[in-house]
C-alpha cells in the first residue's frame, strides 16, 4: 500500500495553472504537475514562491487565475471531503480539550457520537497522545500539540494530506522523531501528502518526489526522485546514498535562491 | 507564619487599623462637629437600628441593577453580533454609540421618570444605560479578533457560517466579553444607586438605596447614611465577585488570563 503506484489516475492534477492575487504580479506560472496515489510530494524553495499558495489552490481556499486543476477528478471546491489541510500553526481551539478538538471536525460533519469517539481513540493511538485526550492545548508541548494537530487531519480519513511547514517550530530532534511517526502512520494509511517544509533533511527523508521551486513567478525549477523503499528509519538517515541526494538537492535549492536574489 | 494565614492577617490589621485613626479622628474633632463623621460604632449601631429599612432599599435597588445588567447583556450581545458582521456595520453604528457612552443619562432622569414611570423601571433604564456601551465594545472586539488560522481551519472544513459563529466566533469572544462583563458588573449597582437617587419613588416598593440616601440626609441621620453607603459597597463586591466566579468557571481551563492560578 505504501509503495506509490505508478499507473493509477493522477490524484491532483495541475495543468499550466498560474496564480496572481487580483491585479497583483505572477504568484506561480504555469506549473503542471501530476500524483498518484501514495505520493509523497515535498516542495522546497526560497521564501515567498509560493509554495503555500499551491497548498491554499489544492485545499480550495483560493482559486486558480489560468489553467486547471483537479482533485481526484473534481474541482477542489467539490473535493473539500477528500483533503485534510495542516497549517504551520498547530490551530486547536484553546478552549476545546484535545478529544473535543479531534470530534469537532467529525460532529461538524455530522458524525454521531460513537463513531467520533472510536476515531478519535484510533488516531491519538497512532501520535500515541491517548493519555492527553483530556488535556487543553495549553498544557501540550509544541510537538505534542502538532501531532494533535496531524490526528485531527487523520481522524477526517482524507484521501490528500496538505501540510504546510507542520514541523517548522520544532527544534531538530523532535522534528525528526515526528517525521518518522508520519511515516509510520503512512505505512497504515496510505494517503497522498503534499508537505512544505525548508528543511532538505526532512524533505530527502519523507518523500517520494521533492520538487525544489523557484521565485519570481514560483515555477517548479526541478524535480528530485527519492528511490528509497519505504518503510524508511533512522537507518535510511544514516546511509550515503541518503546523504548525497540531501547534498544534491542543498546543490539546486542554493543555486534557486542565488538566481532569484 | 504560612502565607495563606499572612493573607487573611494582614488586610485585617489594615482594616483594624483605619477603624481606629477613623475614631481618632472622630474624637479630634471638635464636639460640635463630631455628628460629620460617625464613629465605626455609631454606623453599627444605624445597622441594627434600620437593618430592615436598609434590607428593603437594597433588595429594591438590586432588582433595579440585576434588571438593567441583564438587559444590557442580552441586548449588546446580539447588538454586537450585528456589528460583527461587517467593518460597514461598524462604521455606520459606532459614532453613535460613542455619543450614547458620553451622554449623562442622569440629566434625563426626571424626562425617563414620565416616560417610564419613577422607581424601578427608571432605575433599571439608566442601569442598562451605564452598562450598555462596555458591553458592546468588548464582545465585537472579541468577535471581530478570531485568529485568522483558525478561521481558515474552519474555511477548509467548509463549515456554514452559523457554525463558524458557534464553535469558533463565539467561544474565541469570550474572554472580552467577559472584559466587559466585569466592567459592567462593577458599574451596575452604582448605575442603579444613582438612578434611584435621581429617579427613585418611595410608592409601591419604597424605593432603593439612592432614594433611601436621600431621605437619611434630609433626616441629618448621618450613621445611617454612612451604613447606607456601606450596604451599596457589599452589594457591588457581591456582584463583582458573581461575575469574576463566572468568568472563572467559563476561562480558567484554556485561557491565559488563569496561567498561574492552577500550576
Ligand atoms: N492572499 C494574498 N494576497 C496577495 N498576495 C498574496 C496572498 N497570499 C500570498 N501572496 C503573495 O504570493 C507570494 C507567494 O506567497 P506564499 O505564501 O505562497 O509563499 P511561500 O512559498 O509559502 O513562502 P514562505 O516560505 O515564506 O512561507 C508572495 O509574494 C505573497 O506576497
Ligand atoms: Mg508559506
Amino acid at each position: 500500500m505504501s509503495e506509490p503506484s505508478a499507473q493509477s489516475q493522477p490524484l491532483v492534477e495541475f495543468r499550466e495553472v498560474s496564480k496572481r492575487f487580483g491585479a497583483g504580479p505572477l504568484v506561480l506560472d504555469q506549473i503542471t504537475l501530476a500524483t498518484r496515489p501514495g505520493d509523497f510530494v515535498s516542495l522546497i524553495g526560497p521564501s515567498g514562491c509560493g509554495k503555500s499558495t499551491l497548498l491554499r489552490l489544492i485545499a480550495g481556499l483560493t482559486s486558480v487565475s489560468s489553467g486547471t486543476l483537479t482533485v481526484d477528478g473534481l474541482t477542489p471546491e467539490a473535493a473539500a471531503a477528500e483533503l485534510a489541510f495542516v497549517f504551520q500553526e498547530p490551530t486547536l481551539l484553546p478552549w476545546l480539550t484535545v478529544a473535543a478538538n479531534i470530534e469537532l471536525p467529525l460532529s461538524l460533519r455530522g458524525i454521531l457520537p460513537a463513531e467520533r469517539v472510536a476515531t478519535r481513540q484510533r488516531v491519538l493511538e497512532l501520535v500515541r497522545l491517548n493519555p492527553k485526550a483530556s488535556a487543553y492545548p495549553r498544557q501540550l508541548s509544541g510537538g505534542q500539540k502538532m501531532r494533535v494537530s496531524i490526528a485531527r487531519a487523520l481522524a477526517l480519513s482524507p484521501k490528500i494530506l496538505l501540510l504546510d511547514e507542520p514541523f517548522g517550530a520544532l527544534d531538530e530532534m523532535t522534528r525528526e522523531h515526528l517525521n518518522e511517526e508520519l511515516l509510520a502512520i503512512r505505512e497504515r494509511h496510505a494517503w497522498t501528502a503534499f508537505f512544505v517544509t525548508h528543511s532538505v533533511a526532512e524533505a530527502v527523508f519523507l518523500s517520494n518526489r521533492v520538487l525544489v521551486m523557484s521565485a519570481n513567478p514560483g515555477h517548479i525549477h526541478t524535480e528530485i526522485t527519492i528511490p528509497f523503499a519505504y518503510p524508511r528509519t533512522e537507518q535510511t538517515r544514516l546511509s550515503r546514498d541518503y546523504h548525497d541526494l540531501v547534498a544534491k538537492v542543498s546543490r539546486i535549492l542554493r543555486s534557486v535562491e542565488t538566481d532569484t536574489v | 507564619m504560612s502565607r495563606r494565614v499572612l493573607n487573611i492577617l494582614l488586610p485585617a490589621l489594615t482594616g483594624a487599623l483605619v477603624l481606629a485613626v477613623w475614631h481618632a479622628i472622630h474624637l479630634a474633632l471638635s464636639e460640635d462637629l463630631r455628628f460629620l463623621l460617625p464613629t465605626p460604632g455609631a454606623i453599627l449601631e444605624a445597622f441594627r437600628t434600620n437593618g430592615d429599612v436598609l434590607a428593603r432599599a437594597a433588595l429594591n435597588t438590586t432588582k433595579g441593577a440585576l434588571l438593567g445588567f441583564t438587559s444590557a447583556v442580552i441586548i449588546s450581545f446580539f447588538l454586537a453580533l450585528t456589528l460583527s458582521l461587517s467593518s460597514l456595520v461598524r462604521v455606520s453604528l459606532y459614532p453613535y454609540l460613542m455619543i450614547l457612552q458620553m451622554t449623562p443619562v442622569i440629566i434625563f432622569a426626571p424626562i425617563l421618570v414620565i416616560w417610564a414611570g419613577a422607581g424601578l423601571p427608571s432605575v433599571s433604564i439608566i442601569t442598562f444605560l451605564i452598562c450598555f456601551f462596555p458591553l458592546v465594545v468588548n464582545t465585537t472586539q472579541g468577535l471581530v479578533s478570531t485568529d485568522r488560522n483558525l478561521v481558515e481551519l474552519f474555511a477548509m472544513w467548509r463549515t456554514s457560517r452559523v457554525q463558524q459563529l458557534l464553535h469558533l466566533r463565539v467561544p474565541a469572544a469570550l474572554p472580552y466579553f467577559f472584559t466587559g462583563l466585569r466592567i459592567a458588573a462593577t458599574l451596575a449597582p452604582i448605575g442603579a444607586l444613582v438612578g434611584d437617587y435621581t429617579a427613585g419613588s418611595s410608592a409601591g416598593d419604597g424605593g432603593g438605596l439612592g432614594f433611601q440616601a436621600i431621605i437619611y440626609s434630609s433626616q441629618a441621620k448621618y450613621p445611617a447614611l454612612f451604613a447606607t453607603a456601606a450596604t451599596t459597597c457589599i452589594l457591588g463586591f457581591i456582584f463583582t465577585s458573581a461575575v469574576l466566579a463566572l468568568s472563572w468557571l467559563a476561562l480558567h481551563h484554556w485561557h491565559e488570563s488563569y496561567e498561574n492560578t492552577d500550576k
